[in-house]
């Protein structure tokens, strides 16, 4: 294997596992911020309890998208280094900015939030989860301007003689099309992680402690096992997992959460429209792959479901709604939509002979993954909501799983849409600009992205692991207790011990 | 003067920056158990940077991204040649953070030992690697015409370097003892006191050492000055450690850190990565920069949002100016016994 297709693998790798911890905490963070505001607003000690319950999770997921955010900046120069000597002017000013401008603002605020709950008064340190959050917001800002700036080049010129492109107008790249359809679409995407895992967890808790279930089921007796030799201490019996007060904070949560999840489908439906208007005008052949149309067609026909042959170019079976694609990709129902084979045709008199398609199936079905793990999160979410209208309990076994899938199919959705977007740049590092194979380093060895490689995909594994324990070990654990807390000065008084 | 130049100052500032506060989390780190003897007193050690570890390497992100947006060349040559020893470097800041941020979340004792070893370790190896990579940026690394480091890992392994590695260790082991000793009271107080001035003289001796070396190849009237305020820096820390005036010692290991990081970016200027094989292949602050239009949007940026972070940072430390010792821990955080089983 090449050094390229380690690194473009190592690329994916850490890409997308870093994804996992992002939509959360872009939804998490104005999400726990909303529980406070609503905790010093009204002074209901559910809402306090949520909010620590809460961005206890919150923090718990963060710590991994930050540390696994620091790869992602030394990789560019690691394993791309003609990447970041061809774009640096352009590409690195929006990340130099998120920095600057987005992660200074998250992690400062978010330490002063931590410690600060003895330490300010009740408003300043709600200011400061606020502040965080708006932090992380603006750093999905920049980094998609960066982005956007590598599915649709704005704002340069290419120095020929130096072999790069170089920045003429930053404004532009600021306002990219693609990046203002995209950070909506962004948000809103994640607003659906966020607001699923709120329900989830508080649905969980009502199954759990609801009807005929209180308390936890003690595990049976091991049939054969050994006897207990001492005798079981006496533990107090556990305490009522969830009393009635921590019952109706969970179902404030789930309705909070689902409400979320819920609204934020509707706008992700919303701007994917534009997007995928923008996407047909800027980058066709993305959209040709997304639908697998080999030829142009007009009025283009939008394909539900097509099997192909493995390599994608012949379709066996298919359902299909006429009209539907011209108006997706354009607004008009009559419109043109261009074809795989016509935009090779186009591309190759532009660029020179090559192939410039991605990946048919892996675009084509990633475009539609996207689409249905996002709608059966939004249908499970209102599923949801419906069961448990009117003080109705979960009363279903099947309940179990369902929650659990709750969170991870908007989750998982992002992913593959992601996968999608990236893929379907390909074979494209900057499009039109920079092919992916000439943007790799040239004197990394394939020992070095070997090693590398191997030693982010264990230590991630071993972390996925810890951090999904202690996730669930304090999802179990239910709210926590509260005492009143006061702005203390005295110089004996206990402090707030985070770690 | 010319926008690439301010850019290799502010870049200087930034890793600096870096430096002088990440330098004591790596020591109060590296210290977790020679200060703290059992899981509370290690509570109070490793709480002393909890509000602020994590704000204080975004310095390092920003270090790595204006370096990116001013000069490309140089974050590819570098980020692309130092493979290795920044896999390492990254491997620990990852194991760090959620080592700092995970050990307090479940109360096992087992579970919090596995972590503070893991902050110990996470924080060794960063302390001693910075200083090995800087050293060779200074001593020059093979770079071809393409700007490409063609000298593989053993390369970077040598006296110079190694040196600048133990360093850069020393000091952050004093600098963070003289920070615990300044945030916390009682006997941990007592503990990194004592072992501030322990270390301290096997630091000054090391900086003396290789700030001899650093100028006598690279000198200049303005980098001797420089180095022999960072010794005066560390010389006062140790004697106001001496009198416990932990204040004026974290002071002294500031300056000393901040003067001798600066000492190295006047020694390289101009160049921002010498060629080892041939000085026409030097990477150089003109070389490697980026277009004036981009430095000069960098610029406003930098000129507007840097006072206001330096403001906000600083107002934490404010905020978490008291004093910590065992006592300040709330009792209802209660540690159960190592469960027998």
């Amino acid at each position: 294997m090449s050094a390229e297709t380690l690194a473009r693998w190592q690329f994916a790798i850490t890409t997308v596992y870093h994804f996992f911890f992002v939509p959360v905490t872009l939804s998490l963070a104005p999400l726990v911020a909303g529980l406070q505001t609503a905790w010093v607003r009204t002074g209901r000690e559910t809402y306090l309890k949520l909010t620590k319950f809460f961005g206890k999770l919150f923090l718990i997921n963060f710590a991994l998208g930050v540390v696994t955010g620091i790869v992602q900046e030394f990789q560019f120069g690691m394993n791309w280094s003609e990447y970041s000597r061809f774009v640096g002017d352009i590409f690195g000013a929006p990340l130099a900015l998120e920095s600057l401008l987005a992660f200074f603002l998250e992690s400062t605020f978010l330490g002063i939030w931590i410690f600060g709950w003895d330490r300010l008064p009740q408003r300043l340190h709600l200011a400061m989860i606020w502040l965080a959050a708006l932090g992380s917001t603006l750093s999905a800002y920049f980094i998609l301007a960066a982005n956007s700036f590598m599915q649709n080049p704005v704002g340069f010129t290419v120095d020929a003689e130096r072999g790069r492109a170089e920045l003429t107008d930053f404004a532009a790249v600021l306002t990219n099309p693609v990046v203002l359809v995209t950070f909506p679409h962004q948000i809103f995407a994640s607003f659906m992680v966020g607001g699923a895992f709120l329900a989830a967890v508080g649905g969980w808790h009502l199954l759990r402690s609801g009807p005929g279930r209180t308390g936890e089921p003690t595990a049976p007796p091991v049939e054969g096992g050994p006897a207990p030799t001492v005798p079981a201490p006496t533990v107090p019996a556990p305490a009522d997992p969830a009393p009635a007060a921590d019952r109706s904070a969970f179902r404030t949560a789930v309705k909070v959460g689902a409400v979320t999840l819920l609204v934020a489908a509707l706008g992700v439906v919303l701007t994917g429209d534009l997007q995928g208007k923008v996407m047909t005008r800027v980058q066709p052949m993305k959209m040709a792959a997304a639908e697998a149309l080999y030829e142009t067609e007009q009025p283009a026909s939008f394909s539900v479901i097509t099997i192909g042959t493995p390599d994608g170019q012949h379709e066996l079976w298919s359902i299909k709604v006429p009209h539907l694609l011209s108006y997706l990709a354009t607004g008009d129902a009559d419109a043109q939509v261009q074809g795989i084979r016509q935009l090779q045709a186009a591309y190759e008199a532009t660029y020179g002979p090559g192939t410039y398609s991605p990946d048919i199936p892996l675009t084509y079905w990633s475009f539609r993954w996207m689409i249905a793990l996002g709608a059966a999160g939004a249908v499970l979410g209102a599923f949801l909501l419906w069961s448990l209208r009117g003080g109705r309990e979960l009363r279903h076994r099947l309940w179990l799983p369902l929650l659990l899938a709750l969170p991870l199919l908007p989750l998982f959705s992002n992913s593959v849409g992601w996968i999608f977007t990236e893929n379907g740049r390909q074979p494209w590092l900057v499009f039109g600009l920079l092919p992916t194979a000439a943007g790799v380093s040239p004197g990394t060895t394939v020992g070095e992205v070997l090693t590398s490689m191997t030693t982010f995909t264990v230590l991630y594994g071993v972390l996925a692991v810890i951090e999904v324990r202690l996730l669930l070990t304090s999802i179990r654990a239910g709210l926590p207790d509260v005492t009143p807390r006061t702005v203390d000065e005295g110089e004996d008084a206990p402090l707030e011990f985070a770690y | 003067m010319e926008l690439p130049t301010v850019w290799f100052g502010l870049i200087a500032v930034l890793w600096i920056g870096y430096f002088v506060l990440e330098g004591f989390d790596f020591g109060v780190g590296m210290l977790l158990h020679v200060l703290g003897r059992d899981d509370r007193e290690r509570r109070v050690v490793v709480n002393t940077i909890g509000p602020h570890f994590d704000g204080n390497e975004v310095w390092l992100i920003t270090a790595g991204g204006a370096t990116f947006a001013a000069f490309p060349e140089w974050y590819a040559t570098l980020f692309s040649g130092f493979y290795l020893p920044l896999l390492a470097i990254l491997v620990a800041l990852i194991v760090r953070l959620v080592a700092i941020d995970y050990r307090s979340k479940r109360a096992e004792l087992a579970w919090r030992q596995r972590w503070d070893l893991a902050i110990t370790v996470s924080s060794a190896v960063p302390a001693l690697l910075w200083g090995v990579a800087f050293g060779n940026i200074l001593r020059g690394v093979p770079i071809d015409a393409d700007f490409n480091y063609v000298g593989g890992v053993v390369n970077l392994l040598n006296p110079f370097a190694l040196l600048t590695g133990l360093v850069t260790l020393t000091l952050f082991l004093t600098h963070g003892a003289v920070f615990v000793a300044l945030k916390t009271d009682g006997v941990i107080r007592v503990r990194a006191n004592a072992f501030a001035a322990r270390v301290g003289v096997v630091a000054a001796v090391l900086t003396v050492v290789l700030a001899l070396w650093l100028n006598l190849e690279h000198g200049s009237t303005l980098t001797y000055a420089t180095s022999l305020v960072a010794a005066v820096g560390l010389l006062g820390a140790l004697g106001a450690n001496r009198r416990g005036r932990e204040g004026w010692a974290f002071v002294g290991t500031a300056t000393c850190i901040a003067l001798l990081f600066a000492t190295a970016f006047l020694a390289l200027f101009p160049d921002v990565m010498p060629s080892s094989l041939d000085p026409a292949w030097n990477l150089t602050t003109t070389n490697a920069s980026s277009t004036p239009y981009t430095l000069r949007i960098m610029t406003w940026a930098a000129a507007i949002a840097t006072p206001v972070v330096l403001a906000y940072q600083a107002w934490t430390y404010w905020v978490f100016r008291r004093r910590l010792s065992t006592s300040s821990i709330r009792d209802d955080v209660v540690l159960p016994e190592p469960a027998a089983r």
